[in-house]
């Protein structure tokens, strides 16, 4: 096809379940691409020579090369291609927010839109699993060196899987029953299905990565008891994991929770399929999800599925600033979350049980630009309003879980307990121990968390190899 | 990771003593932690606290009472079979030193974590005076371990038929406390309107009190906030900055409430369970 007609192919857009049937059951969204779509869509890249697509991937993904592969029919040579520098890209092409990376660059989206990078990476993702095509690759010779990982999460698979490749014994400690850490506990089914996350799991555990689940680092062992062990170097990747809540009153009244109890018993423990399942959930009617990120939208959206009638997103500023996907929000409202904008709790009011039944807000507008450059909220003054509600999840965000710091003697950590690292190596203040994703950043992204880990990994290599 | 049951005693009607096979966990663990465990695949994440650990041995002691689906299940495993996952120590261990006179009281189950707390209280050369009670004879556990690891013993039944005939609480208070006894510390653990009794004596008395707070949990890692409580007006986890808190600034009420808000789905569960059970033909 010459390159004319190759700029003449729209983006072709993404089958999804219809709304109203999707927003009652948990299965995933996107249906993905067929064999054509995908063809037709890699055709619509056009081979530019300086990649800037490349560079707006953080784990260096070599984009044009893979999407050629899939232009040719050559689905499984994707694939690999894929995995010379993300082990995780059936993950990836579900939850990258490739519309400020990759896609951002996109030579296409000057005019147009850009090729569909994230939904291509799924494909072959989903390509190769699906034909029962995934290989271990080659593993160097064993080096004797022996690293140990400490979290599941995307920043560990990738330290693992980095590592592993280079002939290094690698145990990865997870605290929960089950590896994957904010891949299974906190993203949905209906946008990363957890079969997912364990093919990809299992694909480390086959190239000789070991997992020990259950092992709260901190407690059954900490750091220094690792290294006496015999572990080489440490990676801890233990995310955002602490909830954080507004502190107004009535926040511990029965039907409120945390974003990370909510999603964790659904996602995690599998209460919407209770009781099946054994964990139970709270499902309310009238249901509040207090924030604007993906985190909140992942929550309103599980409440829907969980049979509420209303749900209803509060953020406290307005759409422009909302912190999540613009797919998300999108999705949410298809689906039936009614947004509240520039709106803010200010106390919940319980029953004589201990139930929250209402909550008392207040109207917000905006006002100066802040430190993070976003306008301002401000309280409107006399906006107070009661609503009523039966459950309420406060989605405002994670700080670092103080496990692994506070028995972690000279690590350093800044003044919200996040361990202090190098961006370029994830070197913490301790010799030996790396640092990476939200446990070095705060809450933000699975990507990001993974491009922390291949920097680490590559440090990491670099000092057990030099050490005697 | 998975444990295996090394050891199954029934110690009263609803009350069982399960030995794991978990040398790490045995190796680590203080007066005070305590441990989850999930059954099965589809099962929860129940946490249940330490009564006793052999680190020679590698076997940790759990001392439980069926009170619902997940526990009745646990219970009916037998020597030989594991569970799916057992992950501990977790919480804040137990503050131990030498403080002079210390008062360690056990309430029905609660008897089990107070035990490992009475030991260490103990060998840090504590004069301990020891409380057990329970609703009657039959229910009253480790007497003899308790006796042991004290200076002074009181049981107590509810209905008289062993011991000080009432409450721990009462105990507390005619046999000591009114007397004038100088304690330094009362550590108390049992059911919530045995922790706030006791609290409610020691506060009359001025004695600091602590109380061990079994607050509904789900991760038990500081990191879902299910266990939250109100202590001195500020939110702490239990799972992580607890269990052990000072009892007279504990909001017991809302505990009370919070450890409600799943009662009906906890019967569901049971019910769910026993049908599951019946057809099965099983136990």
């Amino acid at each position: 096809m010459d390159m004319k007609e190759r700029m003449k192919i729209l983006r072709h857009p993404m089958p999804e379940q219809e709304p109203k049937v999707r927003s009652k059951n948990f299965d995933e969204v996107p249906l993905g691409y067929t064999v054509e779509m995908a063809k037709e869509e890699a055709l619509r890249c056009i081979q530019c020579k300086n990649k800037p697509c490349v560079e707006g991937c953080p784990v260096e993904i070599d984009i044009p090369a893979f999407i050629a592969k899939v232009a040719e029919g050559d689905f499984i040579g994707a694939a690999k291609k894929i995995k010379e520098t993300n082990v995780l890209p059936a993950v990836c092409g579900r939850v990258c927010p490739q519309e400020s990376q990759c896609e951002q660059f996109c030579v296409r989206g000057k005019k147009g839109e850009p090729v569909a990078i994230g939904r291509l990476e799924r494909f072959v993702a989903d390509y190769e699993r699906a034909q029962g095509a995934v290989e271990i690759p080659a593993i160097a010779p064993p080096t004797g060196k022996r690293i140990a990982i400490v979290g599941s999460g995307p920043a560990g698979l990738t330290v693992a899987g980095d590592l592993i490749k280079l002939g290094h014994e690698v145990t990865i400690f997870e605290a929960l029953h089950k590896a994957g850490g904010v891949l299974v506990y906190g993203i949905p089914e209906f946008r990363l299905p957890k079969a997912i996350v364990q093919a990809e799991v299992d694909f480390l555990k086959g190239m000789g990565v070991k997992v020990e689940t259950s092992h709260v680092i901190g407690k059954v062992a900490t750091v220094d008891e690792l290294f006496a062990e015999g572990f080489d170097a440490i990676f801890l990747g233990t995310g955002a994991g602490a909830p954080s809540f507004m502190k107004i009153p009535g926040e511990n009244l029965n039907g409120v929770y945390s974003a990370n109890e909510y999603l964790t018993r659904s996602n995690l423990m599998k209460a919407y399929r209770f009781p099946e399942y054994d964990t139970p959930i709270v499902k309310g009617k009238n249901v509040a999800v207090i924030g604007g990120g993906n985190v909140a939208m992942d929550a309103a959206r599980t409440a829907l599925r969980l049979g509420a009638d209303n749900v209803y997103l509060v953020y406290r500023r307005s759409r422009d600033e909302m912190p999540a996907r613009i797919e998300e929000v999108h999705h949410a409202e298809e689906e039936g979350v009614q947004l509240n904008l520039l709106t803010t709790p200010i106390r919940y009011i319980g029953d004589d049980k201990g139930w929250v039944t209402s909550m008392e807000c207040l109207r917000m507008e905006l006002g100066e630009p802040d430190d993070s450059g976003r306008r301002r909220p401000v309280p409107i003054e006399g906006s107070e309003f009661f609503w009523d509600v039966d459950t309420v999840v406060v989605a405002i965000g994670s700080g670092a879980n103080p496990l692994v710091q506070s028995t972690t003697p000279g690590l350093d950590v800044n003044r919200w307990n996040n361990i202090v690292a190098n961006e370029e190596t994830g070197e913490t203040s301790r010799e030996g121990v790396y640092a990476g994703g939200d446990i070095v950043t705060g809450a933000a992204t699975v990507i990001l968390a993974m491009g922390a880990g291949r920097n680490a990994a590559r440090a990491m290599h670099e000092y057990v190899m030099s050490k005697k | 990771m998975a444990a295996k049951v090394l050891e199954k005693e029934k110690l009263a009607d609803n009350l069982f003593k399960m030995v794991f096979d978990a040398p790490r966990i045995a190796a680590k663990r203080k007066p005070g932690q305590f441990i989850v465990l999930r059954i099965h695949e589809e099962g929860e994440r129940v946490p249940l606290t330490i009564a006793d650990a052999d680190a020679k041995k590698g076997t940790l002691t759990l001392i439980f009472q069926t009170v619902g689906k997940s526990t009745k299940h646990l219970s009916r495993l037998e020597v030989g079979d594991e569970v799916l996952d057992l992950v501990g120590p977790l919480g804040t261990p137990t503050h131990i030193e030498k403080i002079g006179t210390v008062v360690c009281i056990g309430g029905g189950v609660g008897v089990a974590p107070v035990y490992p707390i009475t030991q260490g209280m103990k060998q840090a050369g504590n004069h301990v005076i020891s409380i057990i009670g329970s609703r009657d004879k039959g229910l009253l556990i480790l007497e003899e371990e308790m006796k042991a690891v004290s200076d002074e013993i009181v049981v107590t039944t509810d209905d008289g038929s062993y011991g000080f005939h009432g409450f721990v609480s009462q105990a507390l208070e005619e046999l000591y406390l009114k007397k004038g006894t100088k304690i330094d510390l009362v550590v108390a653990i049992g059911p919530v309107p045995m922790m706030r009794a006791v609290c409610s004596v020691t506060k009359k008395y001025d004695v600091h009190t602590l109380v061990s707070l079994n607050a509904i949990m789900v991760d038990a890692t500081g990191m879902c906030g299910a266990c939250r409580v109100t202590v001195g007006g500020k939110t702490k986890f239990v799972c992580v900055d607890g269990p052990e808190f000072d009892g007279h600034e504990v909001d017991f009420q809302e505990l009370v409430n919070r450890q409600c808000i799943y009662l009906g789905e906890e019967k569901i569960c049971m019910d769910h369970y026993c049908t599951c059970a019946a057809q099965k033909g099983g136990n």
